[in-house]
């Protein structure tokens, strides 16, 4: 782009950079501040008498005798045993991303492939099912799961977590695979494959840009979700989230908030480091939708 | 693609989704037109010497028990879970319609109904917060794209932790430091001088807390949707426009805004969508007393000692409702597009 093209007058200029500093400030000081506060006490990061105590660290100086400390991660990791809630997690989130993954390339593949009038009604339902709250959904599960005893246990909420992710992989990857020239399967099966060996051979070497983008999406789905994890399992196989709900109905208890706070930075890391190595596919996950319309 | 095939390719997607979306909307259905099983009572009769005989009310345990066992169900009741006074409540409605002196006395009775309440904040966060995503994710994706190529790297590693943050954990980031002895709850105090104000405390300043949070953590998708629209505006133009005199504004009027047009629409859609499911920040915000959401009511519904599953159930197909009919005009539009296509 030409100089002419994006040079603007300096009051705009100016204006631009305060909006954006200013932004930057309201994202990222709430995540900083956490992370701090994270290593008080309660006394200081909820300071009845002063704030700055919790820059100074007044009272974890007096209560611990460092300015910094790791109670509130012991007492959420060890004591209220968050690390079970962790190793949940990881199991939730590992199943639901793979099958999804499975299921939506299969999926999204014959979307794309198929030029019938019933492919885009498919799409046309995934999208209204992509609108659904998680929540009606789960009502409608929580009896038949009580029924047949199935609720609880950590397959039920992987395979319900893989069915909502399902509209949201379908349309994601099937815009994906429309990007792949048709040519490359369609050569190959007049070369004498089948359709599915096509698939095997020739498109899944050359999808994984794609899948790794929607991998990411049905990632954040399966760990950030709440409504189902908290509704659907039982105290012993909770994740972090419901597990971080549960500490606090607690908080009355000196201490017990900071065992929260602990928790909601350690489940903060993840997501932080995911950011770090896949900015550019988060991006391009974001707008690849979009641009289709 | 032959029918076959396409059917082999798409089953297991197909299955997950009937089996754990159309099954359960399904159920949802039927289970709205039940209600709880009232308890067995049993009647007896107690004799004492002192005050003689009189009949008494007992619960049956074991029987209730045994009938819910029997019918988990619950008992039909058609729709009248739709038209209690926990949902649709018409008699209330009326009522209040007969009693009320004017427009506002009647808006606020409405609200001491559980379903409109609900509504209400649903209606207004949903409508609130998309246009105010759009227009400062516009704003930023703007100022971002005049920003030195070496800070944009950082600004939108920044600007995704709002977006991709867990509902949750986001919403009690923020409402720790809204906390009257928080960084903002006890600054605020400090600029009002008002040593007892309390974001939690009226219903008005719980709505702002979550709008702000909501706009808060969606402002980021609009942000990055706009950003790279901006860059594929297609600069030919721009020159071509410049060489034909137009002013700056004639520029964005006429070339980066139908440019941007399709993407406004995209994260309208979007966010209508996902702002009409609004359910997290409540929780975590512990703002219940004074906002709910009807994904919140539905929630609490299900989670009570008491699991009102009839109840539960009547909100979520209210809900369904709203999303229909919230999504109407875009499946209008994309199947009018369609046929127009074809033909």
């Amino acid at each position: 782009m030409s100089a002419a093209v994006t040079r603007r007058p300096p009051a705009v200029a100016l204006i631009a950079t305060v909006l954006v500093v200013l932004w930057v400030v309201l994202a990222a000081f709430p995540f900083v501040w956490t992370v701090w506060g994270s290593f008080k006490v309660q006394g200081d990061f909820f300071s009845k008498a002063d704030w700055t105590y919790a820059l100074t660290g007044v009272r974890t100086m007096a209560e611990t005798g460092s300015p910094f400390t790791g109670a509130g991660y012991e007492g959420a990791w060890v004591e209220r045993e968050f690390w079970r809630a962790a190793v949940n997690t990881m199991i939730v989130v590992v199943f639901t991303v793979i099958i999804s993954l499975t299921f939506g390339t299969l999926g999204g593949y014959a979307l794309a492939r198929s030029g019938y009038r019933y492919a885009f009604w498919l799409l046309m339902i995934a999208l209204v099912f992509r609108a659904m709250p998680h929540i009606t959904l789960v009502s409608g599960y929580l009896l038949p799961f009580f029924e047949w005893n199935l609720w609880g246990h950590l397959p039920t909420a992987i395979i319900v977590l893989v069915a909502i992710n399902q509209p949201f992989t379908l349309w994601m990857l099937h815009s994906f695979f429309l990007n792949i020239p048709k040519d490359l399967d369609e050569s190959a099966m007049v070369d004498g494959c089948t359709r599915f060996q096509a698939f095997r051979h020739v498109i899944v070497p050359v999808m994984w840009p794609g899948v790794i983008t929607t991998g990411l999406f049905s990632f954040l789905l399966a760990y950030n979700d709440f409504a189902v994890t908290a509704t659907l399992l039982s105290q012993q196989n909770q994740t972090m989230v419901p597990k971080i709900a549960s500490f606090l109905g607690s908080t009355q208890v000196e201490g017990n908030v900071m065992f929260a706070v602990a928790a909601v930075v350690s489940a903060t890391v993840p997501l932080f480091i995911l950011i770090l190595f896949f900015q550019r596919q988060i991006v391009s996950g974001l707008t690849a939708g979009a641009v289709k319309g | 693609m032959p029918h076959r095939t396409f059917f082999w390719f798409i089953l297991p997607s197909l299955v997950a989704m009937a089996l754990f979306i159309a099954f359960p909307l399904i159920s949802v259905v039927a289970q709205s037109l039940f209600v709880e099983h009232e308890q067995v009572l049993i009647e007896s009769e107690v004799c004492d010497p002192f005050t003689g005989c009189r009949k008494e009310l007992t619960v049956d345990a074991v029987a209730t028990a045994q009938l819910r066992e029997a019918q988990p169900l619950g008992r039909f009741n058609g729709l009248g879970t739709y038209t209690d006074r926990n949902h649709l409540a018409f008699a209330e409605v009326a009522e209040a319609w007969r009693t009320s002196e004017g427009l506002a006395d009647f808006g606020g009775q409405l609200m001491n109904l559980p379903f409109y309440k609900a509504l209400a904040f649903t209606l207004t966060y949903t409508f609130v917060v998309t246009p105010l995503v759009i227009v400062l994710g516009l704003a930023i994706a703007l100022g971002v794209n005049g920003l030195p190529k070496l800070f944009k790297g950082p600004t939108i590693f920044v600007s995704l932790l709002p977006m991709i943050v867990t509902p949750l954990i986001g919403s009690l980031i923020l409402f720790w430091m809204i906390d009257a002895r928080g960084i903002i709850g006890s600054s605020l105090q400090e600029l009002t001088g008002d040593p007892n104000l309390s974001l939690k405390a009226s219903p008005a300043l719980t709505w702002l807390t979550l709008i702000v949070y909501g706009v808060w953590h969606s402002a980021p998708f609009g942000f990055i949707v706009f950003y790279a629209g901006l860059q594929t505006v297609p600069s030919e133009t721009l020159e071509a426009a410049i060489v034909d005199g137009a002013s700056r504004w004639e520029r964005i009027r006429y070339v980066v805004i139908p440019h941007m047009a399709p993407l406004v629409v995209f994260v309208t859609l979007i966010q209508l969508m996902d702002n009409f499911r609004v359910f997290e920040p409540i929780v975590g915000f512990s703002a219940a007393a004074n906002a709910t959401s009807l994904s919140y009511f539905i929630y609490a519904d299900l989670t009570d000692i008491n699991a009102r599953f009839g109840s539960a159930a009547a909100t979520s197909v209210l809900t369904v409702i709203g999303v229909a009919i919230l999504l109407a005009p875009v499946l209008v539009r994309t199947w009018r597009d369609f046929n127009r296509k074809r033909a």
